[in-house]
This record gives structure tokens, C-alpha cells and sequence, in this order.
């Protein structure tokens, strides 16, 4: 059932590449067909998950890949990666109903999404190192491609840069991998074997080191301060879906690294380190929301706003790790908010990128100081785009509360030091109100005048990814059902 | 408890949560929107009625370990009917007076009420930050309703971001909550450990005084007097501004049990109280002055729940809802048929148009506290409280009501100003500033009225022998009774106040016309340090970071570059060179083969020769 869902879209994406003589509204179309499909099949394995036993996986798939490392082709979810699984489905299915307007090259566009698409969840339901990491570079390659082939403004440098650097924290994930592949005994590069075994154990110097590099790696590509710069220019001159996909669903492929690999496999060394992730946390917060409040370009506003809203997971995560007789819950409470986080941002972020893309689509920028009075013009975009920003800020009834209401409570219970993080929401509250009323209040005036308003396919986008978030956020139950028991068990393997 | 009375409470919230969001999103059928809106506005009043008389409690599992909880208790009982109603009767009176958008002012005033009655009812702290919140953003939409307008705009962001600023305690009392151990219930609050229910007794006084606008926060109620009327009607009197003191009053065991809350909540109370009081008095326009007073007649609510006296604090919120609601909606008559607020050019007003005229007098009179009318038996049922825990405490609360006489006194008098025919023109000058319809519609009438006939009568909840039912009913234990001796002080003091400001001009000193100066010192003290400061972030994070980054990379290029020539200079140049050498070797090589007999015996003559002496040489 997984290999289905990862390489259904692989498939449709070779086909599409194989018929040259297809038409592009047809092949539009079953872009958006296939990814409607894959998100049904999505839909089936949440129906019938049930929760596996603590540190197993449900839909489990096992095949003989290299034998000779002791890696196999190993699938399954847990309460972790099914919320991002079917997240990463809803994202792509709102990308290739936003993309049946792309003009240049739907054919390559559509395959390279589907690509993405495969490659992505297969990031999320891999249960062995080596295929994890095939999944993260090949999210990288696809992801090039995309901002160099279909971008705007100074593409190929930001493509580059992206490429580059994130490939250089894989680098040093890899470094990490086979550190913790040498010290499992037997030698294996399956991941609950590695997080059974913890094979770093007594040793914390090694355990320091292959932790540190594992760190790095996820930082890069989460990305937290400091190493988030490649983020805001990939952001501005991907195309909208782009953004949206990398916002919503690479960014992921950092955090989710944090309680499949680090936490669960490395448990001393996490414990022993968690003050350094909260730290790196509590200042991605504040610096991510403060530099988000300087920019004048939305795109580059919302980037930044994703570098806090990392900072809130990293955060939480860390705090995970300041174990302490009476705070079980209470870090549990962080973990699950974290994941949440994941999902949310998500979301939300990719909803906000989306609409984003309305603006350059119109007049070709992104610059506030272009705008004002918007919402006369373009009420519908206006009210979008307006929901989107309060959801990212954190109101309640949308699933940015659930995320961070939790990330906020258990941390602050465990380690009450990090309240200076609530800092962040007041920010990101103050600059999204502030983008607001530039872009849509007051005088119509500048390229507002004459501006277009959404049109079907970009409502039928973001709008669903906006009503998700809503329904998360007044109904969280059916996702905190799935993630709760999977950090109560997380909690419990960095506790050992 | 029946399934009905259950049903009612979720209905209670989720009937004008869907209708307001719908409204809210249309843009179409204006027509049928006000019957839509009074419509459900209507059957939650009625939901209201039965949850107060069934006092039904709900819960579903949320998060965090805690309920998404919903209960009506006595003080609930109390404040979720006065809410509905109030919404009633302004959104009534809003049909007759906002004409465009239609939809979504109702949409929004709906959503805004439905948080509102969560709010009341929230049994747990996620609950009750969910609608605290939502509340707050409604308030910004529903400023900022007039969106053309940026100064309206950013009074709504000014709005929204200073009472997150005093929220972000809600979450800090969660997080303490959980830290403590005793759970998210409100109920069980004053359970946990000793350490973290400091916390979260702070925590909870702080978001609850910014959403009362009390002092320091109170600026943000001055801004948001850029709404419409019958925003400031709803939320700034009967419903987001009073939710900050009803919150005090549920938490008020919490306050109790921490030794020092109590006191420090009725000390702020009370110096908000006075503060706001004198700034209420000089101010020169109408709405501002409302405003003002709303913060100050809060700060006696605030210092009720800290002197102890709960069902004291909640009736004069009750009554305070209906006075103050009264005289927003009565302000909002006069702007759109006059086209101004000022005081200068309400001159007379009264005597134009009559019903509104008197009905807005008995709401002045009781914001003033002249007895018999509502806030003078329910001021005192506070000051009761406050005598009971300290002279000083009381003394300050009776000049804190002396000044609430004074600004009433001074509605009053503009009201009801003879305005000579020869200084008529000035009058009129003012009220060139908005274009005024130049009348009031019965939409407008009708809920004056009723809200006049409440601020009148409401005050028999403070008094014997309701009082002591309503204390019974609101909270465990018996409060301290206004003595007669305290009520008639009081009463005489009003009077005498009103008649006084009648008599000659109150003073408008600079501070407090200016609110104290704490925008200003927001502004200085937190908004531009922070706006320089992402300013310099955001350098920082280009010209170091991302710079840094870069040069490592073209530092990289430089080093292959490097690497380049020093590969083609050296390593190239090396096996080059060695090839020439070879060459060289080569050619010096096929210089004996010179194919001539003779030359090779001599070579092997020398060969030998060198051979022989090697040899001997060795030997």
C-alpha cells in the first residue's frame, strides 16, 4: 500500500514524460487526477491505521535492497509520519490544481512535481537510513530544477545556492548515518533497529559527535539560525507551487529528521545536547519573527515567518529532552505540539505561498510598498489572504493554535526560561498586521488599481488548505489521536 | 441536567459562530442579512435564558490533556444573558445605522458574540484562551471595519497586538497549569503547587487587565474608538473589555489562595479607577470620554474580584454593560446625524431629539451614581468590599466615583446646553468634520430605550433582598453589605459633583487629555526599539550572514580557481617538463648512433677503457 502511494506518482510521472504527444490541458489534468488519487490512497491507509505497538510501524513493507550494509527497502508509518504523509498529499494536490494555468512547459512541470511528489513521501514512510537519505537528496535535485526551470528574478543563483547548501547539510547527515551505522552492533541501517539498539549508548563523546552531525544536517535543511540564508532567496524566485511545496513539505523533511532519527536513536546524546536545541530554537523564534517584521517583500516576510515557526518545533523538541521525573507530560505535551507545528505550517504557509504567487502572477512583484487598498479590487484574495495571515499567527481555531499552544505549554513547564519565546507570536502578530493593512487597506493606489482577483483554480488551492487548517484547529482530536501516542513513545525512548 | 439544556449551550456558541461566518463571507443578500443576523442573535438570547435557568455543563476531549469545556455556573448565569442581549440591541440598532457591508459587520459582530459566550462559559484555560482570542481578533476586524481608512487600521493593529501583549500571560498560566500539576480546569487552578500558582495568578492578571484596558494597557481602548458606534456599544462596554474583569471574578479563589494577588489586583483596580477617571474628564470628545470611563468603571469590577466580592464586581459589570452600551449607542445616533462626536458639537443635542435625549440622561445620570439608578447600589456594593479590606482602598474608590460623577456631569450639561441663537454657527462648525444624515431612525430608538429602562433599574441586584440571593447564587461566600450610611455618602456626593460641574468648568489638564502620555511611551518604550531592531536584524542577517555564506562559496570558487592554475601550473607543468626531459634523454641518446664503423670502435675502446678502470678503481 505505501509503495504504492510513493511511486504512483513516480509512474504517472515517467508516462507523461513518454508521451510526448499529449496535450497540455489533458495533462494538466491528470496531474491533478493522479494526486487526487494518491491522496485517496492516503485517505484508506489513515482509515485503517490502527496505532503499532511502541517504536513498530504500521503498513509495514520490508524488501532486501543492499545486503551487504544491512539495507533494506523498509516502509511503514507511525504517528508521526502519517499526519505528514497525508499533509505532503493535500499539498501536492493543492499545487497541481493551482498549476492547471501554467503556460511554460506544463508537461516537464507536472512530471517534476509528480517526481517531487514520490519522492517526498517516500522521505516520510522510509524506515531505513539509506532510503531516507536517497529520498532527501533526490528532494533536493527535484526541487533545482524546479526553481531554475520555472522561476523568476535571479533563479539559477538561487537555485544554486539552495542546492548547494542544503546538499552540504545532507552531507554532513550522511556523516552521521554512517557514524550510527558503525556503532550498531550488527552494523544496520534500519531505522527501529537503530533507535532499538541506540548505539551510542555509553559513549558520549561519539554519541556528541555523530548527534552534532546529524544536527547540522537537519538545521540546514529545517532551517534554523543560523543557518537558514538559503531559504529566503529560494523562496522569492521559486515559482508559487514551488514555495509552497518547499515551505510545506521540505522544510518538514528537517524537522521530522528530529523525532525519527535523532530523538529516538540517540537518546543520551539528545539528552546531553538539549539545551543547545532549545537555544537554537528560542533564537530562531525571535530572530526568524524580527527579521520577518523588517522585510518589504511578502515573499521573503512569509520565509522568514517559516524560519520562526521552525524555531518553535526545534523548541519543543528540545525541551524534550530535559528529562525529569514529573514532566512526562508535559514534554509529551511539547512533542505532539511540535508535530502539529509540522502539519500546520504546512498548511498554512503553503496556502499563504500560494497566494503569494497571486500577486507576481498579476503585476510581477512582491514588493509591500506597491500595493494598498488591494482589498477593494480583489475582496476574495483580500479575505484569503487575510485568513491565511491570522491562522499563521497563531488565532485560535486554526491549527497554528493547536501547534503552538502545545509547544508553548510543555516547554515552558519543562524549561520556563523558554517564555521568552512567546515574544515570537506577538511579533509574527504585529507583522502580519502590519503586511495587511499595507498591501490591503487604505487607498487603492499604485499596482493595486486594476488588480484581478482570484481566480477558481487559485481559490479551489488555498482555500482547502486554509479550511483544513480550520477544521484541524476546531476539531484537533482525529490528528492528536494519531500523534499523541507516538510522542508518548518518543518521550519514553529519549527517557531511557 | 437534559440533553436539551446541553444542547442549548454548544448551540449557544456554535448557532452565531456558523451564522457570523457565513454572513461574514458573503457579499451578496444584503437584504436578508439583518433579518438573518437578528435572527440568530435572537434565538441565542433565548439559549442564553435556558442555559442561565439549567446551568448545563459540556465537555470534549481538546488538548493537552484538558476538555474543551463549557459549563454555566452562577456568575456565568449571570453575564452570558447580559452579553446576548446587549448583542441584540446593538446589532438592532446597527441595522438602522451601518448601510454598506452589511454582511460582514453582522458577520463579524456574530462571530465576535459567540466567542464572547465562550468566553464566559470556558471551564478550562485552552477553552478560554480560544475565545479570548478569537475575540481580540474580531475586535481588530471590527475596528478596522471601515478599512479605507489606515488610521481606523492601525487603531485595530494597536488594538490587537497590546491585548496579545497581555494574552501572551494566558499562556504562561497554561504552561504553568500544566507545570503544576493540577490540571488545566479553571476550577482546579487554585489546587496547584504553591510556586507555579504564583505564576499563573500573574499570568491570568495580566491578560485579564489588558483586555479590561486597565492601566498600563489602557491606551488601546482610545484607539479603538475609530470603530463604529455599535462596536464600542458591544465590545468596548458590555462584552470584550468586560470579559477582562469577569475573568478576575471566576479566578477569584485563584487570587485568594497566592496571599498577594488579591491586593495587588484591587490596588490596580482602583488606581485605573482614578487614573482613567481624570483622563475621562478632560476629554473633549464624546466617544473618548466614554472610552476613558469604560477603563475607569472597569477598575472598579477589577478591584471587586480582588477585595473578594465576587457577586459585587459582576452585577456592576451587568449594569455597567447596559449604562455604558446606552450611552455608545446614543453617541453613535448623534455621529451619524450629526456627523460629529465632539463634545463642543453636541451642544443641546438632548433637546433635538428627545427619546434618545432622556434615555441617554438616565444613562448619564447613572455612570454618574445618583441614586436610585443602577451603578450607584452597585459602585457601593463594591466599595463595601473595598472598605472591608482597607480604609485607603475605599478612599480612593469614593474620589475614583466623585470623578465618574464629574464626567457624567459633563455629558450632561453639553446635552442639555441651551445653545443661543447667535452662537449656534459655532456648534454647527463641528459638524462639518463627517457628513451627518441628519437623523435618528426608530432602529436606533428602540434599544435606547430598553437599555435606558436597564441602566435605571439594574441597581436592585445590589440591594436587599436581591443581593443576597445573587451572592448565593454567584459565589460561596457572603460579601459585606453596603451600610446606608455608605450608600447615602455616596449618593450625596454624586449629587453634589453633578451639580458642581454644572456650575463651572471642570479642568482638562494636557495629561490627561493625552491619556496619560501611554501611547506615547509604548511607542518610545517598545515599538520603534523593536522596529529598529529587526531593522538591524535584518541587516545584520544580509550583510553578515548571507554574506558570509556567499564568501564562503566564492572563497570555494577562488580556492578551485587557485587549485586550477596550480593543477595545470605545477602538476601539468611537472609531467611536462618530465616528458621534455625524457625527450631530451632521447635525443642526446640517438646522437653516438651515428652509423659510422669507426666511431663505434672507439666507443667501445672508451667503453672498455672506463670498464678496466672501474675495475682497478673498485679493486
Amino acid at each position: 500500500m505505501l509503495s504504492l502511494i510513493v511511486f504512483v506518482p513516480l509512474a504517472a510521472a515517467l508516462a507523461l514524460v513518454g508521451l510526448p504527444r499529449l496535450r497540455d490541458a489533458p495533462t494538466r489534468w491528470a496531474w491533478v487526477a493522479v494526486a487526487a488519487v494518491d491522496l485517496a490512497l492516503v485517505i484508506v491507509v489513515w482509515v485503517r491505521y490502527e496505532k503499532p505497538a511502541p517504536g513498530g510501524l504500521a503498513f509495514e513493507e520490508r524488501a532486501a535492497w543492499i545486503p551487504g550494509v544491512n539495507s533494506s527497502y523498509h516502509l511503514g508509518v507511525d504517528g508521526f509520519s502519517l499526519p505528514l504523509v497525508a499533509m505532503t498529499a493535500v499539498i501536492f494536490l493543492a499545487c497541481a490544481v493551482y498549476a492547471l494555468r501554467e503556460r511554460h512547459r506544463p508537461r516537464a512541470h507536472a512530471a517534476l512535481f509528480l517526481f517531487l511528489q514520490s519522492v517526498s513521501l517516500g522521505l516520510f514512510v522510509a524506515a531505513d537510513l539509506i532510503l531516507f537519505f536517497v529520498f532527501f537528496d533526490l528532494s533536493l535535485v527535484g526541487m533545482y530544477f524546479l526553481i531554475a526551470g520555472w522561476g523568476h528574478g535571479n533563479r539559477g543563483h538561487s537555485a544554486m545556492k539552495f542546492f548547494l547548501y542544503t546538499f552540504l547539510g545532507s552531507l554532513a547527515l550522511l556523516v552521521g548515518f554512517i557514524g550510527l551505522y558503525v556503532a550498531a552492533e550488527p552494523h544496520t541501517f534500519d531505522m527501529p533497529a537503530l533507535a532499538a539498539a541506540t548505539p551510542l549508548a555509553g559513549r558520549p563523546l561519539a554519541g556528541g559527535l555523530v548527534l552534532a552531525a546529524i544536527l547540522v544536517g537537519l538545521a540546514v535543511k529545517t532551517p534554523t539560525v543560523p543557518f537558514h540564508t538559503w531559504l529566503p532567496p529560494a523562496h522569492t524566485d521559486a515559482p508559487a507551487v514551488g514555495s509552497a511545496v518547499l515551505a510545506g513539505v521540505l522544510l518538514k523533511m528537517g524537522t521530522y529528521g528530529f523525532v525519527r532519527i535523532a530523538m529516538p536513536m540517540l537518546p543520551q546524546a539528545w539528552r546531553a545536547w538539549a539545551w543547545v536545541v532549545i537555544v537554537v530554537g528560542v533564537v530562531s523564534v525571535i530572530y526568524g519573527a524580527l527579521v520577518a517584521l523588517a522585510q518589504t517583500n511578502v515573499k521573503r516576510m512569509i520565509a522568514y515567518t517559516s524560519v520562526n515557526h521552525m524555531g518553535y518545533i526545534a523548541l519543543a523538541v528540545g525541551a524534550a529532552g530535559l528529562v525529569a521525573a514529573d514532566t512526562t507530560q508535559a514534554r509529551t505535551v511539547a512533542v505532539t505540539g511540535a508535530v502539529t507545528q509540522m502539519v500546520s505550517h504546512g498548511l498554512i504557509t503553503g496556502a499563504l505561498f500560494l497566494l503569494a504567487g497571486v500577486l507576481r502572477d498579476r503585476v510581477g512583484t512582491y514588493d509591500v510598498g506597491a500595493y494598498g487598498g488591494l482589498a477593494a479590487p480583489a475582496p476574495a484574495f483580500a479575505t484569503l489572504f487575510a485568513v491565511g495571515a491570522f491562522a499563521s499567527l497563531g488565532l485560535p481555531a486554526f491549527a497554528g493554535f493547536i501547534a503552538e499552544f502545545q509547544i508553548f505549554t510543555g516547554s515552558v513547564a519543562v524549561a520556563p526560561v523558554t517564555a521568552v519565546a512567546l515574544v515570537g507570536i506577538l511579533v509574527t502578530a504585529a507583522l502580519f498586521l502590519r503586511a495587511l493593512q499595507r498591501v490591503f487597506t487604505g487607498e487603492t493606489r499604485g499596482h493595486s488599481i486594476g488588480f484581478t482577483d482570484l481566480r477558481p483554480s487559485e481559490i479551489w488551492s488555498a482555500g482547502p488548505l486554509l479550511l483544513l487548517s480550520l477544521a484541524i484547529g476546531i476539531l484537533p482530536r482525529p490528528l492528536l489521536d494519531v500523534i499523541e501516542p507516538a510522542s508518548a513513545a518518543v518521550v519514553d525512548l529519549v527517557g531511557r | 441536567m437534559s440533553d436539551f439544556a446541553q444542547a442549548s449551550l454548544w448551540l449557544l456558541v456554535i448557532l452565531p459562530a456558523a451564522v457570523g461566518g457565513l454572513l461574514a463571507l458573503t457579499r451578496r443578500a444584503d437584504r436578508i442579512v439583518v433579518a438573518v443576523s437578528l435572527g440568530a442573535a435572537a434565538l441565542t438570547l433565548a439559549l442564553s435564558a435556558v442555559v442561565a435557568f439549567q446551568r448545563p455543563s459540556v465537555a470534549v476531549p481538546f488538548m493537552a490533556g484538558a476538555d474543551f469545556a463549557l459549563t454555566v455556573d452562577g456568575l456565568a448565569a449571570l453575564l452570558v444573558p447580559t452579553v446576548a442581549a446587549v448583542t441584540l440591541l446593538v446589532l438592532v440598532f446597527a441595522a438602522g445605522e451601518i448601510q454598506r457591508a452589511r454582511a460582514r459587520f453582522h458577520g463579524l459582530m456574530l462571530l465576535f458574540a459567540s466567542s464572547a459566550a465562550l468566553t464566559a462559559t470556558a471551564a478550562t484555560l485552552p477553552t478560554l484562551l480560544f475565545a479570548w482570542e478569537i475575540m481580540g481578533a474580531a475586535s481588530y476586524a471590527l475596528i478596522g471595519f471601515w478599512w479605507r481608512d489606515d488610521d481606523r487600521m492601525s487603531a485595530g493593529l494597536t488594538a490587537f497586538v497590546t491585548t496579545r501583549t497581555a494574552d501572551l500571560g494566558l499562556y504562561l498560566a497554561a504552561a504553568a497549569a500544566l507545570a503544576g500539576g493540577a490540571g488545566l480546569a479553571l476550577a482546579d487552578l487554585p489546587g496547584g503547587s504553591m510556586g507555579w500558582r504564583h505564576v499563573i495568578a500573574a499570568g491570568i492578571l495580566v491578560a485579564a487587565l489588558g483586555k479590561a484596558a486597565q492601566l498600563p494597557f489602557s491606551f488601546w481602548l482610545s484607539r479603538a474608538m475609530a470603530g463604529p458606534s455599535p462596536v464600542s456599544a458591544l465590545l468596548h462596554s458590555a462584552a470584550m473589555v468586560a470579559m477582562g474583569g469577569y475573568l478576575l471574578l471566576r479566578v477569584e479563589p485563584l487570587l485568594v489562595s497566592t496571599g498577594w494577588a488579591g491586593t495587588v489586583t484591587s490596588w490596580l483596580g482602583a488606581t485605573t479607577a482614578l487614573l482613567l477617571g481624570a483622563v475621562a474628564v478632560a476629554q473633549r470628545d464624546l466617544k473618548q470620554l466614554l472610552a476613558a470611563s469604560t477603563a475607569a468603571q472597569l477598575g472598579f469590577v477589577v478591584m471587586a474580584a480582588g477585595a473578594g466580592t465576587v457577586a459585587g464586581g459582576a452585577v456592576h459589570l451587568v449594569a455597567h454593560a447596559a449604562t455604558k452600551a446606552l450611552l455608545f449607542l446614543a453617541a453613535g445616533a448623534w455621529l451619524t446625524a450629526l456627523g460629529t462626536q465632539r463634545l463642543a458639537g453636541l451642544s443641546g443635542v438632548a433637546r433635538r431629539w428627545p427619546l434618545v435625549g432622556w434615555s441617554a440622561t438616565v444613562g448619564a445620570l447613572a455612570l454618574a451614581g445618583v441614586a436610585p439608578l443602577s451603578l450607584w447600589a452597585t459602585k457601593d456594593a463594591v466599595l463595601a468590599a473595598a472598605l472591608a479590606q482597607s480604609p485607603w482602598l475605599y478612599a480612593v474608590g469614593l474620589v475614583a466615583s466623585a470623578l465618574s460623577a464629574a464626567y457624567a456631569g459633563k455629558i450632561l450639561i453639553v446635552m442639555w446646553r441651551r445653545v443661543p441663537a447667535d452662537r449656534r454657527a459655532d456648534v454647527e462648525a463641528h459638524h462639518e468634520a463627517e457628513q451627518g444624515i441628519g437623523g435618528v431612525n426608530l432602529f436606533q430608538q428602540l434599544p435606547v430605550v430598553v437599555l435606558a429602562v436597564a441602566a435605571a433599574v439594574l441597581g436592585v441586584l445590589a440591594l436587599p433582598p436581591v443581593d443576597g440571593l445573587l451572592a448565593r447564587a454567584v459565589a460561596t461566600g457572603e460579601a459585606p453589605r453596603a451600610a446606608p450610611l455608605e450608600l447615602g455618602v455616596s449618593a450625596a456626593i454624586a449629587l453634589v459633583i453633578v451639580l458642581a460641574v454644572a456650575r463651572r468648568r471642570v479642568p482638562e489638564p494636557r495629561w490627561a487629555l493625552r491619556w496619560l502620555g501611554l501611547e506615547s511611551a509604548a511607542g518610545l518604550l517598545v515599538v520603534r526599539p523593536t522596529l529598529w531592531l529587526a531593522d538591524a536584524l535584518a541587516r545584520f542577517d544580509d550583510r553578515v550572514l548571507d554574506r558570509g555564506v556567499e564568501r564562503v562559496a566564492a572563497a570555494t570558487l577562488r580556492v578551485a580557481d587557485r587549485s586550477a592554475r596550480a593543477d595545470d601550473r605545477w602538476l601539468d607543468g611537472a609531467v611536462e617538463r618530465f616528458a621534455g626531459w625524457t625527450r631530451r634523454l632521447g635525443q642526446l641518446a640517438r646522437r653516438p648512433q651515428t652509423g659510422q664503423l669507426h666511431q663505434y670502435y672507439l666507443q667501445a675502446v672508451v667503453v672498455v677503457v672506463v670498464g678496466v678502470l672501474l675495475l682497478v678503481a673498485l679493486r
